[in-house]
């Protein structure tokens, strides 16, 4: 595609109008002559995903704006490349290209769901390029070419679990994982299922089912799920996809299910989400994240009043009713992480910043979090929020400190480690 | 500690005169209401035993502010003091809040919001709450006028079966006359002399929980038949109750997914119904039927925050405005792209099918442009959500209920309309034979832009009873328009009782595999058993009679 060269030449006019590359970046050459630094926006700004990726894209957006008006990095400006890879897996990895070869990127911020980021791999670790995926995942990957600034399992899934087991969380015996057939489900309730079992519940009390993407009719679903809990102390896991969200609550509320009965503890309903959602069938159901709108920190009243502020300048769709979430937050430490390596190491190549990203710290909205010494992924707090009827979380739950994330699971891959330091990424644990 | 107790005292004073008696908190309980504004969850969670137990109405009253996270605390020379929160406003620049004593919620003025700190009740105080407001609450649910409430009242004992609440349920049984409170009260004594009475008990019991069909006693039932201490003929009985709740779920299982065969059904038909009209009557293929949906969709969603911002007090009725004011803005949608476009392209399928397809993605953009990429949320109207319970253990949702009658209405309208008006007789005639009709005087322009709008309204009208079940979004019409594609195609083009007859066997046959196969293989089952229908039978349940059969 010759779009690089095109984009380069309108930019002037490009800029002056609502152009999405050049929003918010009048100044594109400094006054001090410096060269830019150039970095990809990889987030689908149609079709299906478009209603998760978009927020992603303003939020890194943001960042940049916020660090190119505080004079950049190694006094060089922030340039987004910002394409469009439109929910198609296959598109991903040929956005990735052109942003690695032909716009010569120094980093990727992009990707959401796990078959895309599975697209673009090759090609970030064929051409040594840097991507931040900033998605809670199912883990099971250690690629020496991305950063993964959201959870693994062991910072989302197994806690969650955890709570619903405590004495704290209702001392529930029975499990109903219930989910969207892809990967992340898919593997998400294997972990689960592995680490139930480990925690002695028996097999009978665990359901596990799969929906198709999209779909609306939970009639049987719930049925299913109302004999499952007549017996009391039943809860739902649920890693249902956002968009069959609203239809299963609903659902859900409407056979007289409530969440005294059996509540919902769901990974993949965050404030974005929610957004479009009539809450009243939501609330008293819980969801676990390392991050929440309504984290009561100075950092995160100024992020989120920051974000709101910015979508009302940059004319975003919701403007002052835009909501930040977990995914949102990391994509914006990731930014900043980025920004603090290629400081550190003096220069944007990707091995020297590979190198300083390991033990980077940074005061993040949700509270402070630290990049892995070596495995790549990202120490976090894990929070479990209960869901409010204006679409917020009201944190119920805090883990003590940060979780170190291990992305193969000691229940499912107990022999399996990460490390680029010590090893070549995944190794065999020795017995 | 003693300022503290002193600002207790303070508040207890000036709620005095209009309680009667100034009655100061004992000291465990000004320990405990220290200990709730602590970080200590062990000592939190003594403290509302503490509160609880003095089973004074107005401590109950505080613990359920408690619960509602409406209670705060204040510093007050370097203690905090315990306060519940009223209505919040804004004065100036800064957020303000009603304060009012815990004790007796007496008003001690407003005060920011910021210079108060949350004693938030989380999910474990919350059920350490419970028991304590239960005990209150359930006494006065039992008189409330409401059937449900009673109902919940009867189930959440039933759940419990403390022996205490035994005579409070015997007495509101005595008086009850709704047959599906006193099953449910009949339950919750059962379950409670299960748990608590002696063999003799148990095992009457054990019968009448057969005889009341519960579920929810099933676990109960199977530990005394397991139990190797009990009687032989408790466990006869508990083994005989358990047969007879087996079989009787077995029946409601069957019921539920009859119903829910219906519904599925039902929610085809509406979508296939426009389609059916506009594919089989003029021989277009509409690819914008799911973006005609979409804007009776969005239409809804335009009404609902209309009455929620000028009309709050008639809200409820938002859904019987909106149904009819989807039809009639996807009928103009409808008419403008007749005669817009599709109009000069007749008999030229292919290229109406890509115009179509194109009318849709600029539709679907535009209402990504006008109401933003996420979805919108359309809350139901309250007669429009929970559901009424038909027999022991099947409850029907009100939104499929109404969506099966207006299915039922919609189908009929079209039968009348085709079959026994003019219009109807004018558009038969057109489909049979256009230039005959033509000559014989009648607008078949005019037919053909009604007809279109015919089945572009009931595309809006599917919209908007769909926002009952799941979401309102820019690309809500894909999400439907293969169903659609599927229940016309496999009805016959062209015939009303194909389209019908092929969504109430869809939505049957998917129900029926459903419970087997799981979600998924269900749809991939659907999809094979379509195939193979119409490797037999190429045109359908139905052969077609139409404009493109001719061609």
């Amino acid at each position: 595609m010759a779009a690089y060269s095109r984009r380069d030449f309108l930019k002037g006019s490009l800029a002056a109008g609502a152009g999405v590359a050049a929003l918010g970046f009048p100044n594109i050459i400094t006054a001090q002559g410096k060269e830019p630094i150039k970095f990809g926006v990889l987030h689908s700004l149609s079709g299906t995903m478009a209603i998760s990726e978009v927020s992603l894209r303003d939020v890194v957006l943001m960042a940049a704006e916020e660090i190119n008006a505080k004079g950049g990095v190694l006094g060089r400006k922030l340039q987004p490349v910002v394409v469009d890879p439109a929910s198609n897996w296959d598109l991903f990895a040929e956005k990735a290209k052109q942003l690695l070869l032909q716009d010569k990127v120094a980093v990727v911020f992009g990707c959401w769901t796990s078959v895309s980021r599975k697209s673009v791999l090759p090609v970030f670790e064929n051409n040594n390029g840097l991507l931040f995926y900033p998605v809670q995942y199912e883990g099971e990957e250690c690629s020496k070419n991305v950063f993964y600034t959201g959870a693994t399992p062991n910072q989302q899934l197994i806690p969650a679990a955890e709570y619903m087991m405590s004495k704290e969380g209702g001392s529930y015996k029975k499990f109903y994982l219930l989910g969207t057939d892809y990967v992340f489900p898919r593997t998400a309730n294997k972990i689960l299922r592995a680490f139930l079992l480990a925690k002695g519940v028996p097999k009978e009390n665990i359901e596990e089912e799969y929906t198709p993407f999209n779909h609306q009719d939970y009639q049987t679903i719930v049925g299913k799920i109302k004999r499952f809990a007549s017996g009391g102390s039943a809860t739902v896991l649920s890693t249902i996809n956002g968009d069959s969200n609203v239809p299963f609550y609903k659902e859900f509320g409407n056979q007289g299910l409530r969440s005294e009965n059996a509540p919902i503890m769901a990974f993949s309903v965050a404030e974005d989400e929610l957004r479009g959602m009539d809450t009243s069938a939501l609330v008293g159901h819980l969801a676990a994240w390392n991050y929440y709108q309504s984290v009561d920190a100075p950092q995160n009243k100024k992020f989120v009043n920051a974000f709101k502020e910015y979508a009302v300048k940059a004319k975003l769709p919701g403007g002052a009713k835009r909501v930040t979430d977990d995914p949102m937050e990391a994509a914006y430490f990731g930014v900043y992480i980025w920004k603090q390596a290629v400081e550190k190491a003096k220069s944007t190549d990707v091995d020297a910043v590979r190198k300083a990203v390991y033990g980077q710290e940074f005061l993040a909205p949700g509270g402070k979090i630290k990049m892995d010494e070596a495995n790549h992924h990202t120490y976090k707090p894990v929070l479990i929020g209960e869901i409010l009827k204006d679409g917020q979380f009201k944190v119920v739950s805090r883990s003590k400190g940060l979780v170190r994330a291990e992305p193969w699971s000691a229940y499912t891959s107990p022999d399996k480690g990460c490390d680029w330091v010590k090893e070549k990424g995944t190794y065999q644990k020795k017995a | 500690m003693r300022r503290f107790a002193l600002a207790l005292i303070v508040a207890a004073w000036l709620a005095a005169p209009a309680v009667g008696h100034a009655a100061a908190p004992a000291a465990d309980v000004e320990r405990a209401l220290a200990d709730l504004a602590g970080a200590d969850v062990e000592r939190r969670e003594a403290a509302v035993a503490v509160i609880g137990k003095t089973g004074d109405p107005k401590w109950l009253a505080f613990l359920a502010a408690l619960r509602d996270g409406s209670v705060y605390a204040r510093k007050k020379g370097g203690q905090l003091e315990i306060l519940v929160g009223g209505s919040k406003s804004t004065q100036g620049d800064k957020d303000v809040i009603e304060i009012k004593s815990a004790y007796d919620g007496a008003p001690l003025g407003t005060m920011p919001v910021a210079d108060l700190i949350e004693v938030s009740a989380d999910r474990r105080l919350r059920i350490a709450i419970k028991p304590f407001l239960d005990a209150d609450e359930t006494r006065g649910q039992f008189a409330d006028p409401d059937a449900n409430v009673r109902r919940g009242a009867a189930i959440k004992l039933a759940n419990q079966a403390d022996a205490g609440a035994a005579p409070t349920v015997e007495a509101a049984l005595a008086k009850e006359k709704d047959p599906w409170v006193r099953q449910a009260l009949a339950e919750a004594l059962a379950l409670i002399r299960l748990a608590h009475g002696d063999a003799a008990a148990r095992a009457a019991a054990a019968t009448t929980l057969g005889g009341l069909h519960s579920l929810s006693a099933v676990p109960a039932l199977k530990r005394l038949e397991g139990d190797a201490g009990a009687s032989p003929a408790e466990r006869e009985a508990a083994s005989t109750a358990i047969k007879k709740i087996e079989r009787w779920t077995l029946l409601t299982t069957t019921v539920e997914t009859a119903f829910q065969g219906a519904s599925l059904a039902s929610i085809l038909l509406l979508m296939a119904l426009g389609l059916a009209i506009v594919f089989g009557l003029m021989g277009v293929i509409n690819m914008a039927h799911g973006e005609l949906m979409a804007l009776g969709a969005y239409t809804t969603y335009v009404v609902q925050n209309w009455f929620r911002a000028s009309w709050p007090q008639a809200f409820e009725a938002y859904f019987l405005v909106a149904l009819p004011l989807s039809f009639l803005v996807a009928a103009t949608a409808g008419v403008v792209l007749e005669r817009g476009v599709i109009r000069h392209l007749y008999g030229r399928p292919l290229e109406t099918l890509l115009l179509t397809w194109g009318a849709s993605l600029i539709i679907q953009q535009g209402l990504r442009l006008q109401f933003g990429a996420a979805n919108v949320d359309v809350s139901s109207p309250g007669w429009l959500s929970g559901g009424v319970p038909v027999m022991v253990g099947v409850t029907l949702p009100y939104n499929r209920v109404f969506i099966i009658g207006l299915a039922t209405v919609c189908v009929a309208a079209m039968y009348w309309l085709l079959f026994r008006s003019s219009a109807g007789l004018r558009i038969r005639a057109v489909t049979q034979n256009r230039a005959m009709s033509a000559c014989l005087g009648v607008r078949a322009s005019m037919v053909d832009a009604t007809t279109f709008a015919l089945g572009a309204g009931l595309a809006g009208l599917a919209g908007c009873a769909l926002t009952q079940i799941g979401n309102v979004g820019p690309s809500l019409g894909q999400n439907y328009i293969v169903d659609s594609f599927m229940v016309v195609v496999t009805g016959g083009v062209g015939k009303l009782a194909g389209t019908i007859l092929a969504a109430a066997g869809i939505g049957a046959l998917n129900k029926g595999i459903e419970p087997a196969l799981g979600a998924v293989f269900a749809k991939v089952a659907i999809l094979i058993a379509v195939m193979l229908f119409l490797q037999r039978r190429p045109a359908g349940l139905f052969a077609t009679r139409g404009r493109n059969a001719e061609a």
